[in-house]
């Protein structure tokens, strides 16, 4: 897939913005972006409308992570309940102006999934998450375009690289944690991760 | 803006909220003073935002959006529970403030009108008073029906006389004849005002009634002229510009 040449302007020189292709290649970017500006901002503004707009939107992203991580949908309802109503308490606790609200929704979900894993409260305040990424999840077919250029990217990983990464990922282990399950050195353990990581970034950059 | 090496590895493990102990302590100190480190456990973070995707597929059932927005509706939005106040929260509590101090000075402001008005209406009323005072006074004076006696020396036969109650400053004259003889027709008396230096100024010209009583009220006069006398003399009906010899009847000031 080639990036959106002239999406971006000339001085976007952060290098994650080049996974705005995502978005550019729908042709909707501005409008994507605009579109989940005012979904929050009805929300902010007490309407209801724009809780099951926002819901209709990400509620399929939220419940997926939440279900891979928990492995059971009753729990995945209520991370999925639990997270959008923490939005619908405190609009404020998004901050448009510093990432999107698609990616942001993932990673709440995926704390609080694991949280509810590991029986502990949340160690994760939600006001202290920044997602500075710009892969705009707003539209179908971008969440499908992302989804088959994440699964490739996973699948062409060396095993013990892809295997690190979804068990510190879906199931919140430790790099210690794993060291001690698959054996590896820790060290080992931290490189896959971050290396895993950042293919990733790299997968949506190139 | 870089990331330093030694952190690299922790910060990926910091963004998928697993590193623990002291190497978590280490790292949040150093995120404190390192905006290039912050800035990647961001990225990373996005990077983990990513990872999510590859579970995408299954769909809540419907029973969840109909559980949600229960809740949703239950739980009204209440105002600005942000963390990130802006400077519009305050907007309301500003303006309760400015209408709280408008009411304050509306209240003080009406207090104000109240005593005034209290004040004009007792003002009112003793103007009223002695409105009607002077109206009794005058429909007294001026009465057709009103019965006028003139006391005088027993024995003395009763003698024309005038009495002129004349005010400077309003230029108001009042002023009463009685005993005065009957004149022949197209003449009438006219009386006369005085003033300290000057010609006789016009003050009213006036017929006696069947008992030789006779009345002027307020006649046009100049402003603030100086009386020093009162006289009456007989004219045509129209009355003179300048009295005509001789005076009936003249009176000086007190």
């Amino acid at each position: 897939m080639g990036r959106g040449v002239g999406c971006n302007p000339p001085w976007v020189a952060r290098p994650y913005f080049k996974r705005k292709e995502i978005s550019c290649l729908a042709g909707t970017e501005l409008q994507r972006d605009r579109t989940d500006a005012a979904v929050v901002s009805a929300i902010r503004s007490g309407d209801e409308s724009g809780m099951a707009a926002l819901y209709d939107r990400y509620s399929s992203v939220v419940y997926s992570v939440a279900l891979r991580v928990l492995g059971d949908t009753g729990a995945a309802e209520d991370v999925l309940q639990e997270v959008f109503m923490q939005l619908w308490r405190n609009p404020g606790l998004f901050d448009s102006s510093r990432g999107s609200l698609g990616p942001w929704l993932a990673v709440i979900a995926r704390h609080r999934a694991i949280d509810g894993l590991r029986k502990r409260r949340p160690e994760t305040d939600i006001a202290d998450v920044v997602v500075s990424v710009e892969p705009d999840l707003a539209g179908d077919a971008e969440r499908a375009r992302a989804m088959e250029k994440v699964r490739g990217t996973l699948g062409s990983m060396p095993s013990p690289q892809r295997q690190a990464l979804e068990m510190a990922y879906f199931e919140g282990l430790s790099h210690s944690e794993i060291s001690a399950k698959t054996g590896e050195p820790l060290g080992t353990i931290k490189t896959r991760i971050r290396s895993g990581l950042l293919a990733l970034r790299k997968a949506f950059a190139t | 803006m870089s990331v330093h090496e030694q952190f690299a590895e922790d910060l990926a493990l910091h963004a998928l909220g697993v590193l623990q102990g002291d190497e978590r302590v280490a790292l949040e100190k150093h995120l404190e003073g390192c905006a290039g480190c912050r800035l990647e456990l961001e990225q990373l973070r996005g990077d983990m935002a990513l990872m999510a995707l590859s579970t995408a597929g299954p769909t809540p059932p419907r029973r969840a959006r109909q559980r949600l927005m229960e809740a949703v509706e239950r739980e009204p939005r209440r105002a600005a529970v942000t963390s990130q106040r802006g400077w519009w929260t305050l907007v309301p509590w500003v303006a309760a403030a400015a209408l709280a101090v408008g009411l304050v000075a509306l209240w003080l402001q009406n207090s104000d009108l109240q005593r005034r008005i209290a004040s004009l209406e007792n003002q009112s009323a003793q103007e009223s008073a002695e409105l009607q005072r002077a109206r009794e006074v005058v429909s007294t004076l001026t009465a057709t029906d009103a019965m006028r006696v003139t006391l005088v020396a027993a024995k003395t036969p009763p003698q024309p006389q005038g009495k002129a109650i004349y005010v400077r400053d309003r230029s108001s004259l009042i002023f009463l004849a009685s005993n005065l003889q009957s004149l022949p027709a197209r003449k009438a008396y006219e009386l006369w005002l005085i003033p300290t230096s000057g010609a006789p100024i016009p003050a009213g010209v006036f017929k006696p009634d069947a008992h030789g009583s006779a009345t002027v009220i307020n006649p046009p006069l100049p402003a603030g002229v100086e009386a020093k006398a009162f006289a009456i003399t007989v004219e045509p009906e129209g009355g003179s510009s300048t009295p005509t010899l001789p005076v009936v009847m003249v009176g000086a000031g007190e």
